[in-house]
């Protein structure tokens, strides 16, 4: 199933958030969205998995969601968004049951994905006992276990050290590698950026527009750190970037 | 030129504090002491008898209450009214309270309605009460019911609007139900300030039972109050009274069961 966005356009009151932003997201591959803080990125993630209605403009589905997708679009939230009450088993389990999923079914696919996440240990662990890793690592699971066919992943990996963000990206890179999925993975990182993305949207600062699509054709499981074509990109991202990221500062400073 | 080693010192330490713990004992060692102080006082006549009874006097009336079987026979009904006027004001008080975090229309309706309703002591409401529901239990029930259902409301839509937003989306981009976003969502992340708010309208429930029952009852912790009181029976007074403080700890502890099988993931 391939996503393509069509003209979106949003404001918040008088607040111009987005204008004119079409972007296609084939089916298999990471998209990354970079820009400036505040420049529409978790809005646009919004929209495009139905909790927000763009002002005008939409989001069209290309072809059927794979059968066994239970939730073709699945967030990856930044703050993790775990339920305090109930274990890492029951935050998975949470968003099976109301499918229709109980009983060994449900079992079967919670061992499968908190093996495919490291976590089998876990299982009966509340979230306030886990590191940020590894409760973003649960809800990397709980996305897995809907099986969705798009990802969408709104700076997933911020609110982790730069240590286990480097796990996590390579964790996120063998699942990748054992089976593709989509992914729209909005970052204000642009190591993430490089590692993760076979797609690189620039957007501009408030008002979102896309100022351009970096492609970079290197395989992910090839990618490393240090890799001098990543920092090459990395270096042009960031200039593509660079006055943006100043104006953008500047004008948060100027808002009443 | 000196070669002078710079003083050292310690870094003084400044944190700490704030950070409740539990000291088990304390309260009871307190309260022993108190009871301790009154007795000698009024023993040794530093205090006289028309100021405070001898906490032996007021105990010893205690013991003669549960042998003579009266202990029963005031408890039991107020336990009951109780029970059942809470009961009913709670849950009443927590629909509609979660009615009122959800739902807007319900919201603008009602909010005045439980402001207006909040400030008026509910006591002076008591003839009225007798009138609709009768002279015997039913105004009782209804007293205490109205007494704890309005703190409950409040305390409910408060911590209904507490509950964080984020999770509620994660729920809806799951594509969980609305109803299931409500009981397993909505409802769990309301539980801390729903029973905080418990705390309160228990301890308002039993003010209300006693104001209800001395103004008409034969039989409960009020009813003897009052008797003792109009007879200046300071022993028996002070005995009703220590009743009602343990009917208060016996509510707050059971609150504080509720809390700790509900609540074990806060801590
Ligand atoms: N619900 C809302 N109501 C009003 N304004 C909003 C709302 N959500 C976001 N905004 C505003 O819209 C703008 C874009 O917000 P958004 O969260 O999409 O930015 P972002 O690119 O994700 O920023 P960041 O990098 O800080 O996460 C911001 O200026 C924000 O203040
Ligand atoms: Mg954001």
């Amino acid at each position: 199933m391939d996503l393509q966005l069509e003209k979106i356009c949003h404001s918040y009151g008088s607040l111009e958030v987005l204008s004119d932003v079409s972007l296609d997201i084939p089916a298999g591959k990471i998209v990354c969205v970079v820009g400036p803080s505040g420049c529409g990125k978790s809005t646009l993630l919004r929209i495009i998995g139905g909790l927000e209605r763009p002002d005008s403009g939409r989001v069209v589905q290309i072809g059927e969601p794979p059968a066994d997708s239970i939730n073709p679009l699945t967030f990856v939230f930044q703050d993790f968004a775990l339920l305090p009450w109930r274990s890492v088993r029951g935050n998975i389990s949470l968003v099976l049951e109301d499918h229709g999923i109980r009983g060994e079914r449900c079992d079967a696919i919670i061992d499968d994905v908190l093996a495919r996440t490291k976590l089998s240990e876990f299982k009966k662990a509340l979230p306030r006992q886990l590191s940020g890793g590894m409760k973003q690592r649960v809800a990397i699971a709980r996305a897995l276990a809907v099986n969705p066919a798009v990802m969408l992943m709104d700076e997933p990996l911020s609110a982790l050290d730069s240590q286990t963000r480097e796990l996590l990206m390579d964790d996120l890179i063998s699942l990748w590698s054992r089976n593709p999925f989509t992914a729209v993975y909005v970052t204000h990182n642009l190591q993430e950026a490089v590692r993760l993305g076979h797609e690189i949207v620039v957007l501009s600062r408030r008002p979102g527009v896309i100022r351009e699509i970096v492609a970079i054709d290197m395989p992910l499981s090839e990618r490393t750190m240090g890799d001098a074509g990543l920092e090459a990109k990395q270096k042009y991202l960031w200039n593509l970037m660079r006055e943006e990221a100043v104006a953008a500062d500047k004008e948060l400073i100027s808002v009443p | 030129m000196s070669h002078e080693q710079p003083a050292k010192k310690p870094v003084v330490f400044r944190g700490g504090g704030f950070a409740p713990r539990r000291i088990r004992w304390i309260g009871l060692a307190v309260f022993f002491v108190l009871i301790g102080l009154m007795e000698i006082g009024t023993q040794t006549g530093f205090i006289t008898a028309l100021t405070l009874p001898k906490p032996s006097d007021v105990f010893g009336t205690f013991v003669h209450l549960w042998e003579s079987g009266l202990l029963w026979k005031h408890l039991l009904p107020s336990v009951t009214r109780l029970a059942v006027g809470a009961t009913i004001g709670t849950i009443a008080g927590i629909s509609l309270g979660i009615s009122i975090g959800l739902f807007s229309y319900v919201r603008a309706g009602l909010v005045p309605l439980v402001a207006a309703i909040f400030p008026i002591p509910k006591i002076a409401l008591l003839p009225l009460f007798v009138i609709w529901f009768g002279i015997d239990e039913g105004s009782k029930y209804a007293l205490i019911a109205l007494g704890t259902f309005t703190p409950t409301v409040v305390a409910t839509y408060s911590a209904v609007d507490n509950v964080d937003r984020t999770l509620i989306r994660m729920g809806q981009s799951f594509g969980l139900s609305w109803r299931s976003i409500v009981l397993k969502i909505v409802l769990p992340g309301a539980m801390p300030g729903i029973l905080s708010g418990l705390r309160v309208s228990l301890a308002i429930a039993i003010i209300l039972l006693v104001a209800a029952e001395m103004l008409g009852a034969e039989y409960g912790v009020g009813a003897y109050i009052l008797e003792a009181g109009s007879l200046y029976d300071l022993e028996r007074l002070f005995a009703g009274v220590a009743i009602l403080s343990v009917l208060g700890v016996g509510v707050s502890a059971l609150v504080g069961l509720v809390e700790t099988r509900l609540l074990g993931w806060r801590s």
